[in-house]
């Protein structure tokens, strides 16, 4: 005798439902936990960018978040303003704005502009808005806090680079969406992070180089700071080359803002 | 014995030692190979997978009788699918720094086979307790052979045991430990091919020790 289960008409309704069921309990989870989750993105990129800056609550060892309850406060303390600035496909500056007049215009705060979405827009050959946060780090130096955005191995990586006037990188944070744990998902750890710190974006003559994270580096310990070098991780080959390019193509773009600081 | 019978016992012993997932029945051997760099990771995807397994076996355990089996695999992809979404989605509202520590392991639990199989091996036929103690013995062993794999690639590849030095200091200038002695890190190990031949090495280490296990 069939059984009831192994009917056609059976197995149709069967499957309506399951997914009628399962998909509105997922939609029900998503849009109730929504609110936490953009809640919790958004300290997430202030951590982020006072991590970059040099306010964090690091260990000897590993790098660890000013906590989520006190980064709005050091926030608002240490980033003294948040410029938007403009560029056109050809990098030429439009405009800079602050962040009050980027406010009044669009309503919505500088840092949270998505730097994916504005790279799409270059893309179609649209203005590209640059977010860059100016602020005072632990040792009262100014510093300029830059996002990037790339592709690693696997998926999305990106980061924010602190740099001084010169652009002198003075702290950086990387982080990536699905790189491999252990090879690709150690570019936010503190050992590769930290080699960063005190590099040169610019050579000699004041050309724009980037950083390159380099294999068969003669510099291991990442006492030359002007070679334009960090020394890569082992089995991490394309995560490394994705980082790169990212400083490259990114930091690029913030060039000509540094040069009009200097000759004003 | 209190708790669990002799016969449920033997559910979460069994998966352990002489019928383990990996070792014997070489399931969820991608995820093994994958994340096993370091033995954090190996932790992190254990307890994931003793979570999921074990609900995920009860729920198709108590909808068992009523699964159209013609479309049954869909049906515990589903509900794989969404337990490991909505687990994703609690975390990243409540505990966001342990979902981004998850985020590269949620797509590899859906897809790994030791889900399926005990699913379709187990759920299927069998009731919610004993389907829940499968569930945790399976995860278990998949587990344990995890954790050995994580803790011998992260000790021999990079020197260090859940990102602690335990060797010594390897950079050069400043060596102490066994890298004063030329000691080096074998970077091979990091890579996945390395795991696969622990994972044979211990296939190896168990056989030779029980050789009822030895097919033909």
């Amino acid at each position: 005798m069939e059984k009831r289960t192994d009917k056609n008409s059976y197995t149709i309704i069967f499957a309506i439902g399951m997914v009628l069921v399962v998909g509105a309990l997922l939609a029900f989870t998503a849009s109730s936990l929504k609110p936490n989750i953009i809640e919790n993105q958004r300290l997430e990129k202030q951590q982020n960018i006072l991590y970059a800056m040099g306010i964090n609550d690091n260990d000897e060892s590993s790098a660890v978040f000013i906590s989520t309850d006190k980064a709005p406060e050091a926030f608002k303390n240490n980033v003294t303003d948040q410029l938007v600035i403009t560029v056109d496909g050809s990098g030429k500056i439009l405009k800079t704005q602050t962040r009050d007049e980027y406010f009044n215009e669009t309503k919505q705060e500088p840092y949270l502009i998505d730097v994916k979405k504005q790279k799409a827009n270059a893309k179609k050959g649209e203005p590209r808005k640059l977010p860059l946060f100016v602020g005072q780090n632990t040792e009262g130096k100014t510093v300029y806090v830059a996002p990037i955005y790339g592709k690693g191995l696997w998926d999305a990586i990106w980061g924010y680079v602190a740099m001084d006037e010169n652009m002198v990188v003075q702290g950086a944070y990387f982080d990536h969406k699905g790189e491999t744990p252990g090879l690709g998902a150690n570019i936010k750890q503190r050992y590769f992070m930290d080699d960063f710190y005190g590099e040169h974006l610019l050579n000699e003559a004041g050309v724009f180089k980037g950083i390159t994270v380099a294999k068969g580096n003669a510099d291991p310990k990442n006492v030359d700071k002007t070679d334009n070098e960090v020394d890569a991780i082992a089995g991490a080959t394309i995560t490394g080359d994705g980082v790169t390019a990212m400083i490259k193509s990114d930091l690029k773009l913030y060039k000509p803002y540094f040069d009009n600081l200097k000759n004003n | 014995m209190g708790l669990l019978s002799k016969k449920d016992t033997k559910l979460i012993t069994d998966p352990l030692a002489d019928n383990n997932p990996i070792t014997i029945q070489v399931l969820g051997i991608c995820s093994a190979l994958a994340i096993t760099a370091e033995l954090k990771a190996s932790i992190v995807m254990s307890i994931s997978v003793i979570f999921v397994l074990g609900v995920g076996n009860v729920v198709i355990s108590l909808i068992r009788n009523i699964i159209p089996s013609k479309i049954r695999i869909i049906v515990q992809l589903v509900v794989v699918a969404a337990l490991v979404i909505i687990v994703d989605q609690v975390l990243k509202a409540f505990a966001y720094e342990l979902s981004k520590t998850l985020s590269v392991f949620v797509g590899l639990i859906i897809t790994n086979c030791i889900i399926m199989g005990r699913f379709e091996a187990f759920a299927l036929g069998n009731g919610p307790w004993r389907s829940f103690l499968d569930g945790i013995g399976n995860a278990l062993g998949y587990g344990v052979i995890l954790i050995i794999v994580g803790f011998f690639r992260e000790l021999l590849g990079s020197g260090t045991l859940l990102g602690y030095p335990v060797l010594g200091n390897p950079i050069p200038g400043e060596l102490s430990g066994l890298y004063a002695l030329g000691y080096e890190n074998n970077g091979f190990m990091l890579l996945s091919p390395m795991a696969l031949i622990v994972v044979g090495i211990i296939i190896w280490v168990q056989r030779s020790k029980n050789k009822a296990l030895i097919e033909d």
